[in-house]
């Protein structure tokens, strides 16, 4: 378990960052290293340089500002859980944060490098899809916003241009009668999501679903909105019956992946029982009125 | 005199351990120290036609590159230590020669000046496979197809029928014949310190010096000596702190052997550490058996006899153990009951995989699988209750020793007693009523028992494949310190502390003077090793004869000093006494004694000289004097130690009963244990705490055997779980509370009454976890479900 040779640059300034990526097309970013450092070890990938961005002051933060919550790229997934704004004002974030690995994991490994990552089973993308979340993205040519349904590609790959760093993730402050939930079914072995499935419905004064986002992930190549899932209960009002027929479509268009622990067909079921128990998680986390 | 023995005495070895100050073998450095690595079969069967060296030879800090025909004629082959009759024993070279016969079959070895460029330069070597058809169902390979050691005709290792009595015409008396087949799955023992091996040469002294982490120091210095070729007095094996075995490290293997010999050729010393994913490729599995169990029963329950037709996958080639480890199981197929009439039919197979060996449990837990289920599958048949049926069949308390139809005789037990206080602890029959009501509720809830009986304290030497003694050297020293040495090899069971506790009672010293030392054939007489749990009932007794010897010692030169007979004293609290002056002593005439656990000053000149007239000695101011040898015995010899080597009459069965319920969520499939009882009956306790310890790390691994963990080859016989992403090993946070009770029925076979608990919760759990979750299905019909019960095997069957 011993990686290939690299170089190793611990730099200061994000701007010092973004200049040896411009230079080095392969190098890649060491943020909380916890999904690199294994596949380096593993050799399925050696880079020739690290850049570690760990000392870079103020990449490591959760403010609101202008309405918005700001988490910058190098937050911990331990800073998330705990923080008591994120708590009052999204709890989402906590929620799914608390579900990461362990807390050696939650100590080290940060939300921007998980998702820069994009691991097919990580949590945070569904929970940065279900809060329609925009990533902010800086190179030498300036910064720019993704939108969440657009960040995650393919396998393993966003929409993150080389040269380009992911510095923040910005959420809409949920307003209204709102209620989240992510509910998870951890993989014995490495805790990664089997399915994860993350919540976010806003109402009207009754039970009506005034909006619904739904994040899975788990279940295929890269994690999705489950957009039948959420057309199927905007405007409709939310009991057993409605939320089951919703979950149904929890896999449309999706191709599910099917391993040792989990065939397709049992994955697409766990997504649709999952999807069911977070949306009635996320209504009976609604304050109430 | 039982001052530790029986408390809960805090582990001595904890606060170097929880400290890291603790040294593992790669925690030992040397001065020039050279680092291996190795070129692993990525195929589970292939020719090798060449092997093209050049690149890796010229990579900088490569020093030496070795492969199997460089090697073939100079290292012995891996030893296989079980004798079975007609058993085929391939030729297991420490580097594959012409054919790489499982993933991670070692086939060259690269020395290099770190361990960075060892691995860099694993990457330069190139070797041409011919990629030849894998043997990776055990079954199917029993029965043909392609044959993995030609010259041997076929994949059958052996075939062995062992038990007693007439089994057909016990199963024409039954009223009833109960059968399941029953798959045993391939585990990986996964300890938390992999393997290492560290040798070094001195070409001067012509010494090799091996650590290596290990459970037999002793038996891996003679079988190293006879592979590298190296006189075995000037072989020393030295087992530093090993993290954890589970059998893993009862064994030989190939990379001792190549370490050793290469430090020799180079006269450096030369290091490897496995790696986790070498460590579930190339470190033994356990279990792996499939097999049919077939059950005469009379109506009533009563068992008429037992048939378990069997095949063990093997592996590629045989470990130390590998072919004994399943006639273990035809061992204890009696489990705790009596039934007239048992056969096993054990058909052992070659496949392209990693050997199988023992690991913890080592085939007894397959055979408590097979009874245990069976009982609960026999219960079912008959509409029984699945208590009634194991009652029924026990052999009373007053039955001991009871003769098993598997050729064992039970040394003691009271299973209805362990049985009961689990019931009772669990509060069986209103778990019963309350899974009634939750099934109205639409809950599946299950409850599972299991009583087992395992078998222990490995063994007396006949029934052992080198040897089933252990040995043990106490000695004080002049201080008054008093050194224990023992051959067995503790790797985590916290033996320096119990054997402490003993060595302390038994001399009347303070716990802090006694220390144990274990692991180096350098300072420590030849002994035999810690597995089988073994290490405190065959250990712990030659310790406490070996003290009693250096006591019988003690009171000749207590009574020469004290001028009287050695019958005239007694001892108590570390002190010999005569008797007239114990009785003095009640009148508060007694004259000041050295503290106990202070012992003398230490100063030779504190000789407590002249003696003539003191009534009282510790044993720690009759060591000083039987080193200064000026007042002992003309008779006697100078010094204070005895050794002594304990051979049991006989093995020791502990036993118990646990009780699991499960909660299955009917959507997913998932299972939650909410309630785990266990009852253990191990004879008498040393320390409870490290019998609570063993308990509940040995009923996680259970756990982990019955819903987590398997060894999966793909049809290519591709490691499919190769690292701890994906083989599932239990966590702290997937366990439930475990509340655990003992009861305590003393061994007749030794003198300490103990009977050993290493084993005994991933023996006995398996089935407990398993019945209940069944018993939660048989609403659905479900009779049986093969392990690890995955959330998805339980939702195909229910949904």
């Amino acid at each position: 378990m011993i990686p290939a040779e690299f170089n190793y640059a611990r730099v200061s300034t994000l701007d010092e960052a973004l200049t040896l990526l411009a230079q080095n097309e392969d190098a890649k970013i060491l943020a909380g290293g916890h999904s690199l450092i294994p596949a380096m070890k593993f050799r399925l990938i050696q880079p020739p340089l690290l850049v570690d961005i760990g000392r870079i002051k103020d990449l490591s933060y959760i403010r609101e500002e202008g309405g918005q919550i700001r988490v910058g790229a190098m937050t911990t997934h331990y800073q998330i859980e705990a923080s008591d704004l994120l708590k009052e004002i999204c709890p989402l974030l906590p929620e799914c944060a608390g579900s990461i690995g362990d807390m050696q994991v939650r100590n080290k490994g940060t939300i921007g490098g998980s998702l820069a990552h994009s691991d097919p089973a990580g949590d945070w993308p569904a929970a940065i899809l279900a809060l329609n979340a925009e990533l902010v993205a800086v190179s030498k040519n300036g910064e720019r916003t993704i939108k969440a349904e657009d960040f995650f590609v393919d396998l393993l790959t966003t929409a993150l241009e080389p040269g380009e760093i992911l510095r923040e993730i910005r959420i809409n402050k949920p307003n209204g009668r709102t209620g989240h939930a992510y509910m998870k079914m951890h993989h014995p072995a490495s805790g990664f999501a089997v399915v994860g499935i993350a919540a976010n419905l806003s109402f009207n004064g009754n039970n009506k679903c005034k909006a619904a986002n739904i994040g899975v992930t788990g279940v295929a190549a890269k994690a999705y909105r489950a957009t039948g899932v959420e057309s199927a209960l905007t405007g409709v009002n939310l009991d057993d019956a409605s939320i089951g027929a919703a979950a149904a479509h929890a896999t449309d268009g999706a191709d599910a992946n099917g391993d040792l622990f989990a065939s397709a067909d049992y994955r697409r079921h766990l997504a649709e029982v999952y999807t069911k128990r977070a949306i009635a998680a996320a209504m009976k986390s609604v304050p109430s009125a | 005199m039982t001052k530790y023995v029986g408390q809960r005495v805090k582990r001595t070895e904890d606060p170097r351990l929880i400290k890291g100050l603790a040294h593992y073998v790669d925690d030992i450095g040397l001065p020039g120290t050279l680092h291996v690595a190795f070129v692993r079969s990525m195929y589970a069967h292939a020719k090798i036609n060449g092997i093209d060296t050049t690149e890796a030879f010229k990579a900088p800090g490569v020093v030496a590159v070795y492969s199997g025909k460089d090697i073939a004629t100079k290292v012995g082959p891996v030893p296989c230590a079980a004798a079975l009759p007609d058993l085929k024993v391939p030729d297991y070279r420490v580097l594959a020669t012409n054919k790489a016969l499982f993933v991670g079959h070692p086939i060259a070895a690269i020395v290099a000046t770190d361990k960075y460029a060892a691995r860099d330069a694993v990457d330069l070597i190139f070797v041409d496979y011919e990629e030849l058809p894998a043997v990776v169902d055990v079954e199917a390979a029993a029965n043909g197809g392609t044959i993995i050691h030609e010259s041997f005709g076929d994949n059958v290792a052996y075939k062995l029928t062992s038990g007693e009595g007439d089994i057909d015409a016990a199963m024409k008396a039954a009223d009833k014949i109960v059968s399941q087949k029953m798959v045993h799955q391939r585990l990986a023992p996964i300890a938390m310190e992999p393997r290492g091996v560290l040798a070094r040469y001195f070409p001067g002294e012509e010494e090799l010096t091996v650590w290596s982490s290990t459970q037999i120091p002793h038996l891996l210095r003679t079988q190293l000596a006879l592979m590298i070729g190296i006189p075995e007095n000037k072989l020393r094996v030295i087992t530093p702190e090993v993290g954890g075995g589970f059998g893993s490290k009862l064994n030989v293997y190939a990379e001792e052997a190549l370490l050793g010999w290469i430090s020799i050729q180079l006269g450096k010393p030369v290091k490897w550490i496995e790696s986790r994913r070498e460590n579930v490729q190339a470190t033994i599995h356990g279990r792996a058996q499939v097999g049919t169990v077939e059950v005469g029963v009379k109506n009533d329950g009563a068992i008429t006899g037992l048939r378990y037709n069997v095949v063990a996958d093997l592996g590629a080639y045989h470990q130390l153990l590998t072919p004994a480890i399943p006639t273990l199981t035809g061992l204890m197929l009696s489990g705790a009951y009596k039934i007239p009439a048992i056969q096993m039919n054990v058909t052992g197979v070659f496949t392209n995989k990693m050997s199988t060996d023992a690991y913890r449990g080592a085939g007894r837990p397959e055979a408590t699988y097979v009874v245990e289920r069976v009982m609960d599958v026999i219960a079912r048949e008959l509409n029984l209750d699945p208590i009634e049926v194991r009652r029924k069949n026990f052999p009373k308390a007053d039955e001991f020793p009871f003769h098993t139809a598997t050729g064992l005789d039970y040394d003691s037990g009271d299973y209805d007693g362990a049985l009961n206080k689990a019931l009772d602890l669990s509060g069986y029959q209103s778990l019963r009523e309350e899974q009634k009501k939750a099934r109205d509720n639409g809950k599946l809830i299950g409850i599972g028992v299991s009583s087992y009986v395992e078998i222990c304290a490995l063994g007396p030497s006949q029934a052992m494949p080198a040897g089933g003694w252990e040995s043990a050297t106490v000695r004080i020293e002049p201080t008054g310190k008093v050194t224990v040495l023992t051959g067995a090899s503790p790797h985590g069971q916290g033996q320096e502390t119990s054997f402490a506790q003993i060595a302390a009672d038994e001399l009347g010293v303070d716990l802090n003077d006694v220390t144990v030392i274990h692991g180096d054939t350098g300072i420590v007489q030849y002994g035999i090793g810690t597995f089988g749990s073994r290490a405190t009932a065959v250990g712990g007794t030659a310790v406490l004869i070996a003290i009693q010897k250096l006591k019988e010692k003690a009171s000749k030169i207590a009574a020469h000093m004290m001028q009287c007979e050695a019958s005239s004293l007694s001892f108590e609290d570390g002190c010999y006494t005569k008797k007239e002056a114990a009785a003095a002593s009640v009148t508060g005439k007694s004259e000041p004694v050295v503290p106990v656990g202070e012992g003398p000053a230490g100063a030779l000149n504190d000789v407590p000289t002249p003696t003539n007239g003191r009534h009282k000695l510790t044993i720690q101011e009759i060591a000083l004097a039987a080193h200064v040898a000026k007042e002992i015995p003309p008779d006697t010899e100078p010094g204070l130690s005895a050794t002594y080597f304990f051979e049991p009459k006989n093995f020791t069965f502990p036993f118990g009963t646990h009780v699991c319920v499960v909660e299955i969520d009917k959507e997913t499939g998932e299972t939650k244990i909410v309630k785990y009882v266990a009852v253990d009956d191990c004879g008498k306790v040393i320390n409870p705490l490290l019998v609570d310890g063993q308990v509940h790390g040995g009923i996680v691994q259970a756990i982990g055997q019955a819903l987590y963990e398997e060894v999966v080859y793909d049809e290519q016989g591709q490691l499919v779980t190769g690292e701890l992403m994906d083989y599932a090993l239990p966590k702290a946070s997937q366990m439930p509370w475990f509340e655990t009770d003992r009861t305590e029925t003393p061994s007749p076979v030794n003198p300490l009454g103990v009977k050993g608990v290493g084993e005994a919760g991933t023996i006995g759990a398996t089935p407990a976890v398993v019945n209940a979750v069944v018993d939660a299905l048989s609403a659905y019909g479900v009779t049986h479900i093969d392990m690890p019960i995955r959330p998805e095997k339980i939702w195909k069957l229910i949904r």
